[in-house]
């Protein structure tokens, strides 16, 4: 079931399928080492829904809560 | 021969820059903008080599100001050999800028850096087979011991003496065929610069580079370039510069696969643990807190355990110098202003700046400052800005010039903008320095940090004004920040960093303060200082401040450290208690520490966000600064 990464819970393990928004966003996010098809896995929320620390090919990227919610990921397991 | 280095941020570039630059190294803009690179000419074997460090990029795609004047450089004919130093435990990512540099087809060794990294994350390369795949010499390294380097310069000398340059790696057959289409067709258009190789040039433009598409003269071509962009996006269903960036991808990971294997899954590794408190929902907080004191209060005791034998020491020579020239005469005048030139540099400014130059260094090169970047990102929305800012705020308490710079990271116009203001009112070193110097060794510890909170509160509120003045679309904004793994500061990249910084207040900032110290005497012995502090009565006077620390505010505007260095020239004792109240020293700092940025941060604002930009910044804060000063001073009169 298709979701948006900022859905998924700490811990737990995403496949991305698609980036929307402009060409800026998707840019960032491809030097960032995410392209549709990796495997995020979320490492933890910051507090007062501060921003999301994921894990991505084995760096770890602070990412908004905005940002996020324009990756669309599938979860995992 | 020159040597570039190239790589991604956090790569370990500069600490391989540091080993080998001499200690004159010198950091330069690149011609007519204020991205920042380092060089330094050194010897390799007995080759002279010129080196320079480019700034660390993701990627090489115009996106930033940064990446486009890296890309500009390499591609300038004046690089003999690319040194692409990458991040061997973050392979993948590293590859995807390595195949961008491989399109440049300058000569290009690979160096895979933070071996060690890469084996406790059980990740094993086969070093001879990447070097085969991509065509160009692999070494391993590691930067921080050294290990690796000898090894790296003697292939940097092989591939310049064989011009060696690597292979380009293909993509999908159908990319591919496009990009046959393009080339040829791209003989008839000025290309932007000879050196452009035509496979390059071609990808860019399929990547609707903006750079590039700009540079189309015919309209025909610029259509035909419309459609190729087209042609790959009907195939693909995404959008060409996305096709193309994810082929990069597909290809590293090909690569990855390829030459390395992943031997056992990734060491139990501390720093995760360090980082599950560093970054925790509510101890993060406190440890940041904590942090902050300790550092301000270790710099505050390291200074004032220097400061007070120097400032006795050099008051007895003014003593001195008193009774050998007569008290009142030029000689004396001269001789007194030069003196407090000098002491001012020793004996005020270098025992606060260093220890707080140094500490800001290893708190950088630990990895620390990302870290406050995840944890104030919410807060920093509270006023309309994201966690990225909090890091040109950072480096704002070293120095403004930096921090407006620093405001490059952040992707929008409108938002550089607010923060480049705000930056400018965070008290630098030289800020900090009359903070500790006047308020903090004078009055007390506790009313330091008093200003330091005032400070902050008020550059909270300040944005909060500019950001509801200069609105910009929320949903644009949001936080992509690496937060890259802790590491142990290697001490000789640390020092030299600092010590780069500082050399720069000693060749640039003292001679200044030492001619304006001497200035000063003579215009106070003119009588011309009279006539200053006349002028900005009005402004003293509202402050309730002598009229003698009118002067002493237009040096300011020079060096802040000017405005109190002058200020004991001014009052004409080092006795500062003895000529002003705690009040009204309290009011001058605190107007000192919001009026008007100094010239060079002028001018640095004036370069980033424009002449509009900068009047705005100037006038607001002076009306910030007078405002502050009227209510520090109404403040203390009702409950001191």
């Amino acid at each position: 079931m298709p979701t948006t990464l900022d859905q998924i819970y700490e811990n737990r393990k995403a496949k991305v399928i698609d980036i929307q928004g402009g060409a800026g966003i998707r840019q960032r996010l491809s030097q960032m080492g995410i392209h549709p098809g990796d495997m995020i896995t979320m490492v933890r929320y910051g507090a007062l829904r501060g921003p999301l620390l994921i894990e991505i090919h084995g760096s770890q990227v602070a990412l908004g809560r905005g940002i996020a919610s324009k990756i669309i990921v599938e979860e995992t397991e | 021969m020159r040597i570039a280095l190239a790589g991604q941020p956090n790569c370990g570039k500069s600490t391989i820059f540091n080993s080998i630059a001499g200690y004159k190294a010198i950091t330069s803009n690149f011609p007519g903008t204020t991205v920042k690179y380092t060089g330094t000419r050194t010897h390799v074997f007995g080759y002279t080599c010129d080196c320079i460090d480019l700034p660390g990029t993701y990627s090489l795609t115009a996106g930033d100001l940064a990446e486009l004047e890296a890309r500009r450089h390499l591609l300038s004919g004046e690089v003999d050999v690319i040194l692409n130093v990458v991040d061997a435990s973050l392979l993948i990512r590293s590859l995807e800028l390595t195949l961008q540099l491989l399109e440049l087809e300058v000569p290009m060794v690979l160096c895979l850096n933070m071996m060690d990294e890469a084996q406790r994350k059980g990740i094993q390369i086969d070093v001879q087979k990447l070097s085969n795949l991509l065509g160009i010499p692999a070494v391993p390294a590691i930067a921080t011991t050294g290990k690796g380097l000898r090894e790296l310069f003697t292939e940097v000398l092989n591939v310049y003496g064989e011009k060696r340059k690597g292979k380009t790696l293909k993509f999908s057959k159908d990319i591919e065929a496009i990009i046959d289409d393009l080339t040829p067709l791209l003989h008839s258009e000025p290309s932007g610069g000879e050196n452009i190789p035509s496979r390059f040039h071609a990808i860019k433009l399929l990547e609707n580079d903006e750079f590039f598409v700009k540079e189309i003269k015919s309209i025909d071509f610029l259509n035909r370039t419309k459609s190729f962009q087209e042609k790959l996006e009907q195939i693909h269903g995404f959008p060409s510069d996305e096709v193309i960036s994810s082929e990069r991808h597909a290809l590293s990971m090909n690569l990855f696969e390829r030459a390395s294997t992943v031997i056992h899954p990734p060491k139990k590794d501390i720093r995760i643990a360090i980082d599950h408190w560093v970054m925790h929902k509510f101890l993060g907080y406190l440890i940041l807190a904590a942090v902050f004191y300790g550092f301000f209060n270790l710099i505050f005791r390291v200074g004032g355990y220097i400061e007070e034998p120097l400032m006795e020491f050099f008051n007895y020579w003014t003593a001195q110098l008193g009774r050998v020239f007569g008290e009142g005469s030029l000689p004396f005048f001269l001789s007194r202003g030069v003196l407090q030139g000098i002491a001012g540099g020793i004996a005020i400014v270098l025992p606060y700046l260093v220890p707080f130059l140094v500490g800001l260094s290893v708190l950088e090169d630990i990895g620390y400052l990302p870290r406050v970047a995840f944890l104030m990102d919410v807060f920093m929305h509270r006023i309309g800005l994201h966690g990225k800012s909090i890091i040109p705020f950072i480096l704002g308490y070293g120095c403004s010039v930096p921090a407006v710079m620093a405001t490059r990271i952040l992707e929008f116009p409108q938002h550089r903008f607010i923060v480049s203001i705000l930056t400018t009112m965070i008290p630098c070193a030289a800020r900090i320095t009359i903070i500790f110097a006047l308020v903090a060794f004078l009055i007390g510890p506790n009313a330091a940090l008093a200003i330091f909170a005032l400070n902050i509160l008020v550059v909270g509120i300040s944005g909060k004004i500019l950001t509801l003045l200069f609105p910009y679309p929320e949903a644009n904004l949001g936080l992509i920040l690496e937060i890259p793994a802790y590491q142990l500061p290697p001490l000789k990249n640390t020092l030299k960093n600092s010590w780069y910084r500082i050399r720069e207040f000693i060749v640039i900032a003292w001679p200044i303060l030492i001619v304006g110290s001497a200035l000063l005497a003579l215009m106070e012995y003119g009588g011309l200082e009279k006539s200053i502090n006349w002028i900005l009565s009005p402004l003293t006077h509202l402050l309730g401040l002598p009229d003698s620390v009118g002067t002493t505010l237009i040096f300011g505007l020079m060096r802040k450290e000017l405005s109190m260095i002058m200020l004991t020239q001014a009052l004409g004792t080092t006795e500062v208690l003895t000529a002003m109240t705690e009040t009204q020293i309290l009011v001058f700092t605190v107007f000192v520490i919001f009026y008007v940025p100094c010239l060079a941060t002028v001018a640095a604002l004036w370069k980033e966000i424009g002449k509009k930009g900068a009047v705005l910044a100037v006038l607001f804060t002076l009306s910030v600064a007078i405002l502050l000063g009227l209510a520090t001073r109404l403040f203390l009169n009702i409950f001191l």
